[in-house]
């Protein structure tokens, strides 16, 4: 008991002094090693000496201690004896006797965002580094949460520290000038974490890392190192409003369960609360942008109180706004599915069929599948069986394809 | 830190300049005032354009003794031709200039930090 609450202070403080010591000493594998120390410590000595009133202040020092001892290490030499283990508690010193909440810290978390998600940084070492530095996951976590051997993930980790020693990539939030389009690089690998978790099922006897706590983890802490951009709010509620359906999602066979069939009572009223507060102090800031767009579409989703109820023709001209601010073929497909939805099938089928001719969805298996609804819907039954069979030959997901296997038995009956 | 600034282009496009005497004129001076702009700015090392990569000539030791070949060390779509050294504080600011470079618009432009051990004269 008592080592799972160390283990939530360490993970819940850990960004923070690692951020720190990231600022202190330049070198991420310095930083965490020491801060890897510390926990260590922090474990050995906090169920008997007590939780410190503030164990950041306690990690902090005590990963100060031993990275200065590291970097000295280098320096001389071979080490010929092993120091005893610090038993005693670490002597308060300048700094952790300064206020418990320290204003360097939360800017040293925000430089620490921008880091990882700088340009010269491919961006699946992007989202690795996010994972490690700012969630605390474990190499093996962030491997598995990517289906990928752990030996990968491990060496994308050593590159990325690497390159950013070798480069010198700089430890700070980019000038004015260039925040706009890094903000759009760090909220995109947010979403990519999120959209990971969101898409994916649990794969039999792999438990995977909640992707989307991460995510929305990243996402609220975006938020308040940044109150005053209201994208990074809307992409925050745009999070919380999706992963709020998420226990009505997936049947109790397994099978994908479509917006409009679900529970309704499953959905969780908290987390639609929370993202609804978001997206309105987004929207009163005046500057509206993609994520706040989704979000006001997912928010009309969530205020439905049955799928009957649902504003479609506000969906569709939400989706007619986004289309302008950010076209793409799958933003298409998810408008004309609106469309649909707003005046008829026919219509939304005449612009998937048009859609259908773009090289940019040809792998995507939920074309097929959206055109075989509308063909379901309009009694086509023939066509939608063939276009059901096109999707499955598509689709990767097992929740999404028992959906797809049902619909298509429903339709050679 | 010093980074090199290595300027790739398809050479095509510089042959095809050598009949536009007005364009060839307008690229060397883009050429220049980059130069210039560096140079004032205090971060500049050094630099220089190279001569085509039909000029190359690539050499590797087999079996102890100097073999040369004709050309560049591969064929590849760009070639180098041409390289910057600065003196910059971190790969931001390299970047920057690196945009900068007339390059840039067409070909590819590489950032790459000296390592540990360099010489100057």
């Amino acid at each position: 008991m008592l080592t799972h609450a160390i283990d939530s202070i360490c993970r819940s403080e850990g960004p923070r002094v690692l951020a720190g010591l990231i600022r202190r000493f330049g070198e991420f594998e310095l930083a965490e090693d020491a801060l890897q120390d510390a926990f260590e410590k922090a474990l050995a000595h906090w169920p008997t000496q007590g939780l410190p009133d503030a164990p950041a202040a306690w990690l902090t020092t005590v990963a100060r201690r031993r990275a200065i001892d590291l970097v000295r290490r280098r320096a001389s030499g071979p080490v010929y004896t092993d120091e005893p283990p610090d038993l005693a508690a670490p002597e308060p010193d300048d700094d952790a006797s300064a206020p418990v909440v320290d204003p360097g810290l939360d800017d040293d978390r925000l430089r620490l965002v921008f880091t990882c998600c700088h340009p010269a940084i491919a961006q699946p070492a992007q989202v690795a580094l996010a994972l490690r530095t700012l969630c605390g996951l474990s190499t093996r976590e962030i491997a598995r949460a990517f289906l990928e051997p752990e030996a990968t993930t491990a060496q994308r980790l050593v590159r990325v520290q690497r390159k950013i020693l070798d480069a010198r990539i700089p430890y700070e939030v980019p000038a004015r000038a260039l925040l706009p389009e890094r903000l759009q690089a760090v909220l995109g690998v947010v979403y990519l974490v999120f959209n990971e978790g969101y898409a994916s099922t649990e794969h039999d006897g792999l438990v995977r890392p909640d992707l989307c706590a991460e995510a929305i983890r990243l996402g609220r802490l975006l938020v308040e190192l940044m109150p005053d951009e209201p994208e990074v709010r809307g992409l925050l509620a745009l999070m919380l409003l999706h992963d709020a359906r998420r226990p009505a999602r997936v049947d109790d066979e397994g099978a994908l369960v479509p917006l409009e069939a679900q529970d309704r009572r499953r959905w969780q009223r908290p987390a639609i609360a929370e993202g609804l507060l978001e997206l309105d102090t987004a929207l009163a800031q005046r500057r509206r942008g993609p994520y706040q767009v989704q979000a006001a579409i997912a928010a009309l989703h969530a205020r439905a109180a049955r799928a009957e109820d649902t504003d479609w023709p506000q969906i569709a001209a939400l989706y007619g706004g986004l289309l302008q601010e950010q076209p793409g073929a799958v933003v298409e497909l998810n408008a004309a599915v609106a469309l649909a939805m707003a005046e008829g099938p026919e219509r939304g089928l005449a612009w998937i069929d048009r859609l259908a001719e773009n090289d940019a969805l040809r792998g995507y298996h939920l074309l097929p599948a959206a055109r075989a609804d509308l063909l379901r819907r309009l009694g086509r039954l023939h066509e939608a069986g063939l276009a059901y069979a096109a999707a499955l030959a598509l689709v990767r997901s097992p929740a999404e394809r028992r959906y797809l296997e049902r619909r298509l038995a429903e339709c050679q009956v | 830190m010093q980074y090199m600034i290595l300027i790739y282009g398809d050479e095509r496009n510089f042959a095809a300049l050598a009949n536009d005497a007005e364009a060839q004129k307008q690229m060397y001076a883009a050429y220049t005032r980059y130069g210039t702009e560096m140079r004032n700015a205090g971060v500049l090392r050094g630099g220089a354009e190279l001569k085509p990569t039909h000029s190359a000539t690539t050499v590797r030791l087999k079996n102890g003794r100097p073999v040369t070949t004709d050309g560049p060390f591969a064929e590849t779509k760009e070639q180098l031709g041409g390289y910057y050294l600065i003196d910059v504080p971190n790969l931001d600011e390299a970047i920057r200039w690196a945009a900068q470079c007339p390059a840039a618009a067409t070909g590819s432009v590489e950032v790459r930090p000296l390592g540990m051990s360099s010489v100057s004269v």
